[in-house]
């Protein structure tokens, strides 16, 4: 669904990521681990569109054979894409509510996208008057995370993106949310999660990990690997 | 239609009094005020107000006869009013609608109820001639003619504006609106308007102004007075849209008396430059005011708009709010005055000011002023200036929200904590205007 190739991409003249390719299957899931600054939050970035990512020429992400590199994010977000902010932003005044009722303005009335979001908050137990509340405005780690899990239901992507959506979360409501993802994600989803949480990864259940290490594609491999990883650490790799 | 030469004269200035057929009084107001216009100097201190050329504008034109009923209100006007909701609003909200077309009062029904209740709601010049006491009791004692150029010019020239009386103990639970705009090129805008809030009562005031766009400069300039009596509560909510070639240039006042409550809700979007300090003198003890404001300067645009607290008893209490947005080169200006006078003890003010830049081409500048002479005041300042960030733009984005529709979300996210305070129709109309802005380049 996904087809990365040959991707080399630089911020502000740094070059992050270097020449990796990899085919994303749909209804897949994967792991994407790494050591801190090895490029993992750039990759996401770059498949999302970040407008201060710079691409190589050579350098394609093909979306169903369409090529996307040149799309703004929000293009790429209206094909299907979808990416869960390892710092969710803080809006004031814009509740969770209104950032939803503009993102889906054409396919939902305000009124069923209420009920649904209730519903959804329920699964995730944030307490309702957080819906209320400008996003993630004094929210704690976990009641961020748990929004941006409401918001990838929400959307309904194609292909989700997940930084770290474990870090900042307490061990009951990581459980929570994975279980909330594979619940309720269609099963035509493929997802993508960072992390370097193998307890994570035991809820999320991917079926590929991909590893990348200064910039990278250096290893993919069945859990096993992320197992050899929790114990040897990546510098063998 | 009537109007008169274009430019500005003794004579004109009477020949007004005499169109309106007006009491001698009112006449020699005029033109003891003209007077004062004459001699007093243009503001230095503020906007650019160099391009104002009083001899190029009509100062009285009527455009309809009076009517007191939707219907027979002119085709074009109900078409403009029907493209900014204003049928709506009025179905729900309306208790008594006071329509400005031009410089006259077109529409102006009041329900069966305010009547009971002795509550007087009409245009100005109508009070003038059915209740001249209580005009000539207020008229000009907040803001005489005197305090400054555009003051005088009002009290020279006005035209229309509304007259509200609220008896003692009366709650006029429905916002009582008026809608005005101007319309024909060139042609300024005087409208006067008195409020009268006896003992124990209470109202909301609300005036929405929408204008279609001209390619030559005019001129509003409007005065507002309003009188709020022991125990009684009055909020006054504007939401101005002038076409970007007008000079808006309104002087509003209120006088809060020994625990009255006074709040100002004012959103300035349209106007090229606006000059608007909303006052409230607290003259009794306990009295309460308040300002909660939203200023939005897009390209061309200066809104240099504040408020002004005079804290002149014992235990009273001022707040102020406002909220300026600045894009495509526009520059918004916080401009206040918090007075705490010698004797004014426990007296509580604060004020916030905050800002949002949508790009580096915009300008913002707060120029508070605080004279504190008691020293049991109790006085807070914040101000902030924040500039949109692209990371919220794509975090947005990346839920699918392009930059134009973001950029709106984030604003009305901003303004959020002055719009709820605005009855519904007129905050979704204000978000509307928001997001439509946004779109412009």
């Amino acid at each position: 669904m996904i087809s990365i190739k040959n991707l080399s991409v630089s911020i502000e003249g740094k070059k992050i990521l270097n020449d990796i390719s990899f085919d994303f299957k749909t209804g897949k899931t994967y792991a994407l681990m790494g050591p801190n600054g090895s490029g993992k939050s750039t990759f996401a970035s770059a498949i999302m569109g970040h407008p201060d990512i710079s691409y190589s020429s050579a350098s394609k992400i093909l979306f169903d054979k369409r090529n996307i590199k040149n799309l703004s994010a929000d293009k790429r977000a209206n094909l299907g894409i979808f990416l869960s902010f390892q710092t969710p932003l803080e809006l004031p005044g814009v509740s969770v509510f209104a950032l939803l009722r503009l993102a889906l303005e054409k396919k939902i009335t305000p009124i069923a996208l209420r009920e649904k979001i209730k519903v959804y908050a329920a699964e995730l137990h944030i307490k309702e008057e957080l819906l209320k509340r400008s996003l993630n405005d004094g929210f704690s780690g976990g009641e961020k995370k748990k929004l941006e899990a409401l918001q990838a239901v929400m959307l309904t992507p194609r292909f989700a993106l997940f930084d770290e959506i474990d870090t900042g979360v307490d061990t009951d409501a990581i459980k929570i949310i994975a279980r909330f993802l594979k619940k309720y994600l269609s099963p035509k989803t493929t997802s993508v999660f960072i992390t370097h949480s193998t307890r994570f990864m035991r809820y999320t259940q991917p079926q590929e990990v991909l590893v990348i290490k200064d910039g990278r594609l250096v290893k993919t491999g069945k859990d096993t690997l992320a197992k050899k990883i929790e114990r040897d650490g990546f510098k063998n790799l | 239609m009537i109007q008169t030469k274009i430019g500005l004269n003794k004579k004109i200035v009477a020949e007004i009094s005499r169109i309106k057929n007006e009491p001698e009084w009112m006449r020699e107001f005029r033109i003891r005020a003209y007077d004062i216009f004459q001699k007093k100097p243009m503001p230095s201190w503020g906007a650019d107000l160099s391009k104002i050329d009083f001899n190029s504008i009509t100062y009285y034109l009527k455009a309809a006869d009076k009517s007191t009923t939707w219907q027979s209100l002119p085709q074009e006007i109900k078409e403009t009013y029907d493209r900014i909701g204003v049928p709506e609003a009025e179905k729900k909200f309306l208790a008594g609608v006071s329509a400005q077309y031009e410089s006259e009062a077109v529409y102006n029904s009041i329900k069966r109820e305010l009547n009971k209740q002795g509550v007087i709601f009409c245009d100005m010049d109508t009070a003038v001639k059915k209740y001249p006491q209580l005009v000539q009791k207020y008229l000009g004692t907040l803001v005489p003619f005197h305090d400054n150029k555009f003051s005088a010019l009002n009290s020279a020239v006005w035209s229309g504006g509304s007259f509200l009386y609220i008896p003692r103990g009366v709650k006029v639970k429905l916002p009582l609106q008026a809608y005005f705009r101007i319309n024909t090129k060139s042609f300024g805008q005087f409208e006067r308007t008195l409020i009268i809030a006896e003992e124990g009562s209470f109202a909301h005031y609300l005036e929405g102004c929408t204008a279609p766009i001209y390619k030559e400069q005019s001129l509003h300039a409007a005065v507002v007075e309003i009188f709020v009596k022991k125990n009684a509560h009055v909020r006054y909510t504007t939401v101005q849209n002038w076409s970007k070639n007008i000079y808006n240039l309104v002087t509003k006042r209120a006088r809060a008396d020994e625990n009255a409550v006074m709040e100002w809700v004012d959103c300035n979007i349209g106007s090229g430059v606006t000059m608007k300090y909303p006052a409230v003198y607290l003259a009794g003890r306990g009295a309460t005011g308040t300002m909660l404001s939203i200023a939005y300067a897009g390209k061309n645009q200066h809104q240099d708009a504040g408020a002004k607290m005079l804290h002149l008893a014992p235990d009273t209490t001022s707040r102020v709010i406002a909220k300026s947005v600045a894009k495509s080169g526009g520059r918004a200006t916080y401009r206040g005055l918090v007075n705490i006078s010698p004797g004014a003890i426990n007296a509580k003010a604060s004020v916030t000011c905050d800002t949002l830049l949508l790009d580096g081409k915009s300008r913002s500048d707060t120029y508070p002023v605080m004279n504190i002479k008691e020293e049991s005041a109790i006085f807070e300042h914040e101000a902030s200036v924040e500039k949109i960030s692209e990371e919220k733009l794509f975090y947005l984005a990346a839920r699918g929200i392009p930059k134009e529709d973001a950029l709106g979300l984030l604003v009305n996210g901003f303004i959020d904590p002055v719009a709820k305070k605005i009855p519904l129709e007129y905050s979704i109309e204000l978000s509307r205007l928001i997001n439509m802005e946004m779109e412009k380049i």
